[in-house]
């Protein structure tokens, strides 16, 4: 019960910010935060849970990204259908690639996601209706009421994934999915001999965690309206996903909220202060860190700190 | 579409010369993954670093080859400090060493990248030999210098390394560890010393493989991640722990890229390494001469 | 006595390597069964054929009736094959009572979750391995012969018909030796076909009802104890030429 009244107030926070705050460098700051908050969540039901590591974020965002551009351009459908047709595209490469490579060990999966990255840049690059190398430019519809600009209607949308997607997780990190999920994770060996359909609940955890990548996707050719393969497939994304949850805890769907949090904001101070490289230095740095000497992130330093005082 | 042969036949012998740097880049990690099971995601990036160190020696009038064999010696130091670090932190927990491996390595990669980032900038930088802007007439073939030397350099590494993991009685302790640890422990040998130098010289193959690579062509720091797909698609084609494998793999590498690039153009040929590697992912996965 | 398990020229090779060659047995319902050789005979092998964990390259094998060989090893385990890890492997992020859950659930309780009592089905198991004191302990802090007793009470989980116990009890003392013995024989008590790969001889010889040989993989010799113990191909086998 706690749970759904602070997604309400956090909902209602977005949506009152939308209306009050007028200086838009906020939402443009915010959507990023609340895009990693979404992209962390995802990957960690995949990399977390089920301790699959992987970098293929980017291929499912990515395919996001370009199936909302592609229809938009193509139909001029609404944002809100853009979304679902994302999520069903990236939900859909997630259960094929899936099918494919989760048979195999941990590290051959994570090798072929970034295969997967590839991939998908070269299709992309190649079809000249989507843009090809050079990109698609958008224009943007004009803004639906209740909403004075375009970029804070995005903020709330993006606000609206974010708690879908955590609610998500915690439904399945707290289900007899997720015992499945940490069972593979454990040991997928006796996991499997415990009655546990390893390849199912590893596909089911790949298709979600796409889906919402995906979702995550879709307004970005609207919040840029440009859209171009190599920034879009961009691995930084994957390095966001994926040390965000590693940073804030794996265990639990918090972990990736405060990691994404936490990293997001270091990213604008670090690249606005300082650079952009030294960004990915520090993230890169961090996560070297934290894998090393706290493998249960900030939220497993938490616990063990409340631990010893009690 | 166009289908020549003399162009086929130029693709051919390109692809061979390529695909030989390739398996030459690859044995490293055929080393550290393929025999040790390290998951070095990282190996590209040192490959990079290597390059990078060339190009600094090099500045100081040495051939760029001579100068990579040169730094051989302290990148097999830095990989016995890599895998001593790793092997405390990872393998001796046991469980999620995996996960945290990967991510380990991983992050590595990333420092490395931004660490060259930071100094070199992110232009390309290249060396200067007397190979280097040259090429070798073969009948209607232009073949350019340099890769006739990075083909002699890669094969004699290769060739080097396969005799010393055959005859060698360290290199056969590697195969050892690779195949039997507890039998190996039994037989009085530290296996923990042994993966030790094993990632030491598949560390100093990357030095070398750096060279090979600045003269190839360009380096940039970005390189590492192109280099990911064909180290890896070469390692798992040939399947883990096989030598000669890497050397066939690369081959098929080499000449499928050639002709890729040769029909569909340059901007297919990133993808046909990342494809391979699915391909055999998905249908052979204990590759061509596998364990 | 009713056929349970039926192994017929089951061979697995590794590459080169010939892990096991025309390996047959026939099992019956309630059985009590040993399973021995030398290391690297095999044995584990032939369990993971059995349980699932690794595909047999030919031969069949038959569970009650239905072949199994092609199933993958989460299915055979619900149709009542449960095995024992030779090396401990509990779900270390979880309670010993957790642990318990995950085959209660994914085997017993597919169907019913949101009615089952999981919990005190698994309190009721850890009661019975005499681990129940140790319900909320995380697995990655029990003794040794607890994690043993763990891993069967896993396996009794998931409700078994046949149970495998590979060596449960190596590295144990005696005393040790005598408990995990005294459950396993009230669990085949209950009903459950029991296969005991162990290489204390004496547990072993008790405990079993018929005994097979394993040898590089092939079978050498199978019959009682006493038969078994006085075949001097295993006497070779154990003791070296």
């Amino acid at each position: 019960m706690k749970f759904w009244i602070s997604c309400a107030v956090a909902m209602f926070a977005a949506v009152a910010l939308g209306a009050t705050l007028k200086n838009e460098y906020y939402f443009f700051a915010g959507y990023t935060v609340l895009m990693f908050i979404v992209l962390a969540t995802a990957w960690n039901i995949l990399g977390g849970y089920a301790g699959y590591v992987n970098f293929g974020t980017p291929a499912f965002f990515g395919l996001g990204a370009y199936t909302a551009a592609v229809l938009f351009k193509a139909y001029e459908l609404p944002l809100a259908l853009q979304i679902l047709a994302a999520a069903a595209m990236s939900g859909l490469l997630g259960l094929g690639a899936g099918l494919l490579t989760l048979r195999l060990r941990g590290i051959f999966f994570a090798i072929a996601t970034i295969a997967l990255v590839v991939i998908m840049e070269t299709l992309f690059i190649n079809w000249r209706y989507a843009g090809g190398a050079t990109g698609l430019q958008l224009l943007r519809p004009p803004v639906t009421p209740p909403f004075d600009s375009y970029i804070k209607m995005l903020f709330v949308v993006m606000a609206g994934m974010a708690v879908a997607s955590v609610a998500i997780a915690r439904y399945i990190e707290t289900s007899w999915i997720g015992r499945g999920l940490r069972a593979i994770r454990d040991s997928e060996e006796a996991a499997e001999a415990s009655g546990v359909p390893t390849l199912k609940l590893k596909v089911f955890a790949c298709t979600i965690s796409g889906a919402l990548m995906g979702a995550a996707g879709a307004p970005m050719p609207m919040y840029l309206s440009f859209i171009e393969p190599a920034s879009t497939f961009n691995l930084n994304y994957a390095i966001g996903a994926l040390a965000s949850p590693m940073i804030g805890g794996t265990a639990h769907y918090l972990g990736p909220v405060i990691g994404a949090i936490l990293l997001s904001s270091l990213q604008q101070l670090v690249t606005v202060t300082i650079s952009n490289e030294v960004n990915v230095l520090v993230v890169g740095v961090m996560l070297v860190v934290f894998v090393v000497a706290a493998p249960d992130g900030i939220l497993g330093l938490l616990r063990k700190v409340r631990w010893k005082r009690s | 579409m166009e289908f020549s042969f003399d162009l086929l036949l130029e693709a051919t012998v390109f692809g061979v010369l390529l695909g030989c740097f390739y398996a030459a880049v690859s044995i490293g990690l055929s080393v550290s993954f393929g025999l040790l099971d390290v998951p070095h995601v990282a190996h590209p990036a040192l490959i990079v670093l290597g390059s990078y160190c060339t190009f600094l020696v090099a500045r100081y009038g040495i051939d760029p080859i001579v100068a990579g064999v040169l730094l051989m010696p302290l990148f097999f130091l830095l990989g016995v400090a890599v895998y001593r670090f790793y092997y405390e932190t990872f393998e001796k927990r046991g469980t999620n060493a995996g996960v945290r491996g990967i991510a380990f390595f991983f992050g590595v990669a990333l420092i490395i990248e931004v660490g060259l980032i930071l100094v070199f900038g992110v232009d390309q930088r290249t060396v200067e030999a007397p190979y280097i802007g040259k090429a070798l007439d073969l009948g209607d073939m232009r073949i350019p210098l340099r890769f006739l030397v990075a083909f002699g350099v890669a094969v004699t590494l290769m060739a080097g390394l396969t005799l010393y993991l055959s005859k060698t009685f360290t290199g056969r302790a590697i195969k050892a560890v690779a195949q039997d640890e507890p039998a190996l422990r039994l037989m009085g040998a530290n296996p923990v010393r042994i993966k030790q130098h094993a990632f030491g010289i598949a560390t100093a193959t990357a030095a070398l493989a750096g060279a090979l690579l600045i003269v190839i062509g360009p380096v940039d720091p970005g390189l590492d991640r192109v280099y990911i797909g064909r180290t890896f698609s070469v390692v798992v084609l040939a399947g883990l722990g096989s030598m000669t494998g890497t050397l066939a793999a690369g081959l098929i590498l080499g000449i499928a890229e050639s002709i890729v690039l040769m029909q569909f153009g340059a901007s297919w040929a990133p993808a046909v390494a990342f494809g391979l590697l699915l391909v055999v992912l998905g249908v052979r996965p204990q590759g061509l001469f596998g364990r | 006595m009713e056929t349970l398990l039926s192994v017929r020229d089951v061979t697995k090779h590794f590459g080169g390597f010939t892990a096991l060659s025309g390996v047959s047995l026939e099992i019956g319902r309630g059985e009590r069964f040993g399973l021995i050789g030398p290391n690297g005979s095999g044995k584990t092998t032939l369990i993971n054929c059995i349980s699932g964990a690794l595909r047999n390259d030919s031969g069949s094998i038959a569970f009650a009736g239905e072949e199994v060989s092609t199933l993958p090893a989460y299915q055979r385990t619900r149709r009542g094959i449960a095995r024992s890890f030779q090396i401990p492997r509990p779900f270390t992020s979880m309670s010993v009572l957790e642990n318990l859950i995950v085959p209660l659930e994914y085997v017993q309780h597919r169907g019913s979750l949101h009615t089952a009592d999981t919990r005190s089905e698994a309190l009721e198991i850890l009661r019975m391995m005499g681990l129940a004191d140790k319900a909320e302990t995380p697995s990655n802090q029990l003794t040794q012969i607890e994690l043993r007793k763990l891993e069967l009470a896993r396996a009794m989980a998931a409700r078994p018909r046949l149970l495998i116990s590979d060596e449960s009890m190596a590295g144990l003392s005696g005393n040790e030796v005598e408990e995990v013995l005294a459950i396993l024989r009230t669990l085949n008590e209950s009903g459950i076909t029991i296969i005991m790969i162990e290489h204390i001889m004496q547990a072993v010889m008790r405990f079993s009802q018929r005994v097979v040989c394993l040898v590089a993989g092939q079978i050498i010799c199978q019959g009682t104890p006493e038969q078994i113990v006085q075949n001097p191909e295993v006497q070779r086998a154990y003791l070296g030429a």
